[in-house]
């Protein structure tokens, strides 16, 4: 056996190590789907009318998909069947009601969180950074709330948005993504359980960076969250999302939604590091990351864009899109996905151009290693009356050994003849050639894997804020290690 | 003690051996020749110094300043000071010239137990070696090797050369594909870092480059074996009068 191999293989080993389980009192609900459940899940949140009639809507409507069997099939992924009825759909650390500081969370939370590299006490975070931390089911903090509230800033968890700011969550919830649009998008507007709100009143430019950490930690629960950022006239935000989740046999159902929308002039930017529990070597356990993102560029000049980097999950279903309506509005997709061992993803986007002279990116990187499976599917629609529409399109696969697969759907559909559209796209391979190169330098196999990688990826990784491209590339490297023999 | 002692080394590729007891010393200081016709086995001699996997030795020994150079990964053999000029350089898309090198340089010192070089300090050094090979300073921000031209990957070798100052270099076919020009740049830059620290392992199948890169000792390899060891005067013959007399007179004192 090769040094390479053997090196290779070492790291290989190493396990998932965001994948420990905090030990912590659940409040958490029978397992089961039914009017019940999810009128208990709006009891359990204390919410207005409204919202329990929106949940009660969207779950009449998920039953008739469950009875049509309309949970989708068309991607390019294989699961067994999900049986919805043993899940537990709301499951909270149990903690004091009413909390008021940051001291008051449960010890075992805050540790919970140092150990993932998130500190919640303020006094310890990146200074630019707020997060609201969601843990199974509940939002457990938000931090740098009031220093954001002095420009006008909400943001918090949704739960409280729907105490506190109802009008706006009436006004803007299921406006992009609407709770018939698909099987997991209408089962997550009936149960899900909290999720971050953002708002961004005329004219602010946010501060600082938010971001929300996603934590999955109970057995037998799904993670249904629900995110709504809205940046009015002339507002700015960049917002991040991070996720982990314990090492455990079963797989586990995240389904969340996420609507963006942006009202004229108004900038939103949208980061992901989805770093869910992949499941083992041998495709064993792993998150079901099944998502749903959009965002609606609905005034004129506005801007979305959309960033992701994908290592973690045994399966990836999501498109985070964007409807240009606004004439010259912008959508953005910077994609960097990767699948090793076992892992399989479906992801790409949609854009939708509606509005004049719309204008759209999408750069999309597939890393297929081990047995993984990556597909870009992605959707370019320019409609009649979107005149002076641009898209340019680059999808590039890379192949690490020779067990796994690359696949590229591209969905181009022109419907006003002043379109201009650009698409390239590439597959590759990690040359013995390019890795003895690199080596023959003095630098170690990883460390040329890692660095071919990057390459790879650059011009997806300078789309993210400064302190997350350098998380970014280490999780590559870590996800890759053991990829190459 | 040599710098380089190769003894009775057999590799094979597969099925085949393509290299049946080579027998070479190489002295810092020295310029040595390694030329033969196509096949010969001197790029997977090559190769193997280098410690590419894939080549089987079934025989023999290679000691590199005393070491087992054949237990040592290709980034082990780096670091210790082997630097292999390649014959068809690899391109590595999203990665500037100048961060590969600073990379492959603080690697290479990290191994030493040398403090690693900052941006600031490795800057100046890069565009002092830049200069010695005329190349324009607009290829360390561009990717390495790629899109650059047969000339520029080349002259790109002998600037990773001059910047990791290797105790052993080995250059294969280093004058292939360069124009006349470009080979008189390129052999300008390894004249210059001739030392009497240094050796140099230079693999051709032509003369050419060794009217420009004047080697101490000329090899020629055929089939797997040095059969013949001259000095300079050896290269011209050859090109005067081909390999095939060599490989006749082979074949009858065989």
């Amino acid at each position: 056996m090769s040094s390479n191999t053997d090196t290779i293989r070492e790291l290989a080993q190493q396990e998932y190590k965001w994948g420990f389980v905090t030990d912590i009192g659940e409040d958490r609900i029978p397992k089961g789907l039914n009017e019940d459940i999810i009128r208990l899940i709006s009891t359990k949140k204390n919410e207005p009318e409204f919202m329990l009639e929106w949940r009660l809507k969207a779950f009449r409507h998920w039953l008739t998909l469950e009875q049509k069997q309309a949970e989708p099939k068309w991607a390019n992924i294989k699961y067994g069947p999900i049986d919805y009825q043993s899940i537990a759909y709301y499951s909270a650390p149990k903690q004091k009601p009413n909390i008021t500081s940051l001291d008051q969370i449960d010890p075992e939370i805050l540790r919970t969180y140092e150990k993932l590299g998130i500190p919640l006490l303020e006094q310890k975070m990146l200074a630019g950074v707020a997060v609201d931390a969601v843990f199974d089911s509940v939002s457990v903090a938000t931090t740098f709330k009031g220093k954001l509230a002095e420009v006008g800033v909400i943001f918090c968890s949704f739960s409280e948005a729907v105490q506190k700011h109802p009008d706006l969550v009436k006004k803007y919830l299921g406006s992009v993504v609407p709770y018939t649009d698909n099987f997991f998008a209408t089962l997550n507007a009936a149960v899900f359980t909290d999720g971050s709100f953002v708002y961004v009143p005329k004219g602010v430019r946010c501060p600082m960076e938010l971001s929300t950490y996603f934590r999955i930690n109970a057995a037998e629960t799904g993670q249904f969250e629900r995110t709504l950022i809205v940046a009015d006239e002339g507002a700015s935000v960049s917002y991040l999302e991070g996720c982990t989740a314990p090492i455990r046999d079963e797989n586990q159902l995240h389904a969340a939604v996420v609507e963006l929308i942006a009202l004229d002039d108004a900038q939103i930017k949208y980061s992901t590091v989805q770093n869910w529990y992949p499941g083992d070597k041998n495709g064993k356990g792993g998150i079901y990351n099944f998502v749903t993102k959009r965002g609606a560029c609905r005034g004129k000049n506005s801007k979305i864009s959309w960033t992701q980097v994908e290592t973690g999950s045994a399966i990836t279903w999501k498109y985070p899109s964007c409807i240009l309506q606004g004439d010259n509005s912008v959508g953005e997709f910077y994609s960097v996905a990767l699948t090793n061992n076992y892992q399989q993803a479906d992801t790409g986007t949609k854009m939708i151009h509606i509005g004049k002279n719309t204008r759209s990116t999408i750069v999309a990187k597939g890393i297929s290693a081990g047995h993984g499976q990556n597909t870009y599917r992605g959707q370019v629609k320019i409609m009649k009356d979107a005149t002076g529409a641009r898209n340019y399109t680059q999808c590039d696969s890379l192949l690490i050994g020779d067990q796994c697969g690359a696949h590229t759907f591209p969905y181009i559909e022109v419907k006003n003849s002043t379109a201009h559209m650009e698409h390239e796209a590439s597959t590759s391979k990690i040359g013995e050639d390019q890795l003895f190169y690199l080596r023959q330098r003095g630098l170690k196999a990883e460390d040329a894997v890692s660095m071919i990688v990057n390459g790879f990826c650059k011009r997806v990784f300078r789309e993210l804020p400064m302190e997350f491209a350098v998380e970014a590339q280490k999780l590559l490297s870590v996800s890759l290690e053991g990829s190459v023999g | 003690m040599s710098l380089l002692e190769i003894t009775n080394l057999h590799v094979r590729v597969e099925d085949r051996e393509i290299l049946k007891g080579v027998n070479l010393k190489v002295d810092a200081g020295q310029v040595h020749s390694i030329m033969g016709p196509n096949g010969s086995g001197k790029s997977t001699l090559a190769q193997v110094l280098a410690r590419r996997e894939a080549y089987n030795v079934t025989a023999g020994e290679i000691l590199f300043n005393g070491k087992d150079l054949l237990a040592m990964k290709p980034e082990e053999a780096a670091c210790e000071g082997l630097f292999l000029a390649f014959q068809y350089p690899v391109e590595i898309p999203g990665i500037s010239n100048a961060y590969f090198l600073r990379s492959a340089l603080n690697a290479i010192r990290k191994y030493r137990g040398q403090d690693e070089m900052d941006a600031m300090d490795f800057l100046p050094k890069l565009r002092e070696k830049l200069k010695l090979l005329q190349m324009d300073e607009k290829l360390l921000n561009r990717s390495v090797n790629e899109a650059f031209s047969g000339g520029e990957k080349k002259r790109n070798e002998i600037l990773q050369m001059a910047v990791l100052e290797p105790k052993l270099a080995i250059l294969d076919e280093t004058d292939s594909g360069l124009d006349i020009d470009a080979l008189r740049i390129v052999a300008e830059g390894v004249n210059a870092m001739r030392s009497p620290e240094r050796a140099m392992l230079v693999v051709t199948h032509y003369q050419r480059l060794l009217n420009y890169i004047v080697p101490d000792y000329v090899h020629v390899l055929v089939d797997g074996r040095i059969v013949r060891t001259g000095d300079k005067k050896l290269a011209f013959e050859l090109e005067e009068k081909g390999y095939d007399w060599i490989i006749k007179e082979e074949a009858v004192t065989a």
